[in-house]
């Protein structure tokens, strides 16, 4: 679906008459490859690299060095730009940028619109996409009385209806809340599974990853850690040397796993931490 | 400096057909040096009630009293308020405008009148506080990473000597090592000068390891109140208001729960692993 060879990109900084400033390398050599229908995380600190690198998957930006293929077309090809924005569709950080109409319907519509669909087509993929991300309700709403989480989730719907295999979400839930956070990872997490839409979440938060079938870790424009999440997570001090964490739950196990208690590396979620230590004490019990 | 709300309500565009309450009859005191984290979640109140506390909207019914006045009472200076209650918004790096750093930080006390030579002082300690070095005062705040304009950002409210500091998400948007950096920052503030810190935040996890009394709204009211261990122990009822209790907190909770002898209220990482390694070597 996606697949990146040497990817490097350099921003350069030039002065008034054009010479070059300064050139910061945001990305360096990446090489990545997502199958269809996975579900990839991007997990980086601010400065990674990993905005830039989104950036390059829809073909917003162009690689210095290397190369982006979207369903096999390079995204240099400009004669297929149209192609590869309908196959790879992108949702922001900020909701409130990316939606411009005025009513909730009219705004999922404006994509399927541009490409130039038939009116009642577009009509179905409106109703399927609201649908999809749980909104139908709103529909004749003005988008700026949703919730941080609804708004993304009509952006997402917009995205849909213009019936992409990819979809890119570039930190979808940084502005938000809690409850808009889990609104929107849910969404992402269904339109995966139930649609088969393939998934790239550019994402800071731990707790979102949990998820997703595979985790890149990129630090100063590399990729330094690739895995699925439980991998990914037992390597608590390395990811610290990132500017990143891990979910409280798994440094409390990894902490516990230091004091000489026997429980599993990259330990996920609070239940399955309360069975593995309920499982070391009973195992206890046993030996005594 | 303490500020007390006597029985405040908002209304926003009250007397119309759009009228909607922000805070229903909030009875709230903060006393002088606390160290307040205010949670809830998007639309609970926060904002409206931290736009109180400096003038910047006025209750509909009720009174604000800062330092045992009227802050709406006839010829109240709302100017010297702001300048005692000091208010970093979200993202405050958007308000940066100046052409250097230096600047930045010295609009604040420009604005209160103050000699040339106090303005320069109090900026440049401002900067030193939020560890913002020599080599940075004369960038332009635009070529800074975020966490470095963040932190330019507070150190321009810093500059006013405000006696309250309020800042509303100091942390969204940052990596978990600029979060702790940034949090880590608030904290030192709060210890060195002893001023009264308002922390306003989604995250009880980011909350449990730094304040000493945490304020929790829900639509438009004060919930729940009191030290983080006595807040937390309510964890089904924040859940139940769409907030979580710190992992480490609802372990500690549901352990106790199975009937294992280990206390209830563990809030930091630390704390659970001592009670949990403890009991595993008891019963070795």
């Amino acid at each position: 679906m996606i697949k990146t060879k040497d990817l490097s990109f350099d921003y350069i900084r030039r002065d008034e008459e054009g010479n070059v400033e300064s050139i910061t390398r945001a990305l360096d050599e990446v090489n990545i490859s997502v199958k269809p229908g996975d579900f990839v995380a991007v997990l980086g600190a601010n400065g990674s690299g990993k905005s830039t690198f989104a950036k390059h998957l829809d073909a917003i930006l162009m690689p210095t060095e290397g190369s982006v293929y979207v369903n096999g077309m390079p995204t240099t090809d400009e004669d297929k730009l149209l192609d590869i924005r309908r196959t790879a569709g992108m949702v922001f950080q900020n909701p409130d940028n990316q939606i411009i109409g005025t009513i909730v319907e009219d705004d999922v519509g404006f994509g399927p619109e541009n490409l130039g669909i038939p009116t009642e087509e577009i009509w179905e993929r409106v109703d399927k996409a609201l649908d999809r991300v749980g909104m139908t309700k709103y529909r004749c709403d003005s988008p700026n009385k949703l919730s941080g989480g609804q708004k993304q989730r009509v952006a997402i719907a917009g995205i849909m209806a213009m019936k992409p295999k990819c979809i890119i979400l570039d930190e979808p839930t940084a502005m938000l809340d809690p409850v808009g956070r889990r609104e929107v990872i849910k969404t992402a997490k269904e339109l995966n599974e139930k649609e088969g839409v393939t998934v790239i979440l550019i994402t800071h938060y731990m707790e979102e990853v949990i998820e997703a079938d595979r985790v890149i870790v990129m630090d100063a424009g590399k990729v330094v850690l690739e895995g699925t999440p439980r991998q990914i997570f037992s390597r608590v001090e390395q990811l610290k040397s990132f500017r990143l964490d891990v979910p409280q739950v798994t440094a409390l196990a990894f902490e516990l796993n230091k004091r000489g208690i026997p429980l599993p590396p990259g330990i996920l979620t609070v239940k399955e931490f309360e069975e593995e230590y309920i499982k070391a004490l009973s195992a206890l019990e046993g030996d005594a | 400096m303490s500020i007390i709300f006597d029985h405040v309500t908002h209304k926003y565009e009250a007397g119309t057909t759009m009228e909607k309450p922000a805070l229903k009859d909030i009875n709230l005191v903060i006393n002088d040096g606390e160290f307040i984290g205010l949670i809830g979640h998007t639309g609970s109140g926060k904002s409206t009630l931290i736009q109180h506390m400096n003038g910047l909207l006025k209750p509909t019914e009720g009174t604000v009293y800062v330092d045992g006045e009227d802050i709406c009472g006839k010829g109240y200076s709302l100017k010297s308020l702001r300048s005692r209650v000091g208010l970093v918004f979200q993202y405050p790096e958007h308000q940066l405008f100046e052409s250097s750093v230096l600047l930045d930080v010295e609009f604040g006390p420009k604005n209160m009148g103050l000699t040339q030579l106090e303005i320069q002082y109090r900026a440049f300690e401002a900067l030193k506080s939020v560890g913002i070095g020599d080599d940075l005062i004369d960038a332009s705040p635009f070529e800074l990473s975020g966490g470095q304009k963040r932190r330019v950002a507070i150190a321009g409210v810093l500059a006013m000597k405000p006696k309250v500091l309020i800042l509303d998400e100091p942390t969204a948007g940052l990596d978990p090592a600029g979060r702790d950096e940034i949090l880590g920052l608030i904290r030192r503030i709060h210890e060195e000068s002893g001023i009264t810190v308002i922390l306003v935040s989604h995250s009880m996890e980011d909350v449990a390891n730094y304040v000493d009394r945490i304020i929790v709204m829900n639509d438009a009211k004060v919930v729940l109140e009191g030290p983080p261990k006595t807040v937390f122990a309510n964890c089904d009822a924040l859940e139940s208001i769409g907030l979580s209790v710190p992992q480490v907190t609802r372990i500690s909770a549901d352990l106790k729960n199975l009937g294992l002898p280990v206390r209830p209220d563990s809030i930091t990482i630390e704390e659970a692993a001592d009670e949990l390694a403890a009991l595993y070597k008891r019963l070795h």
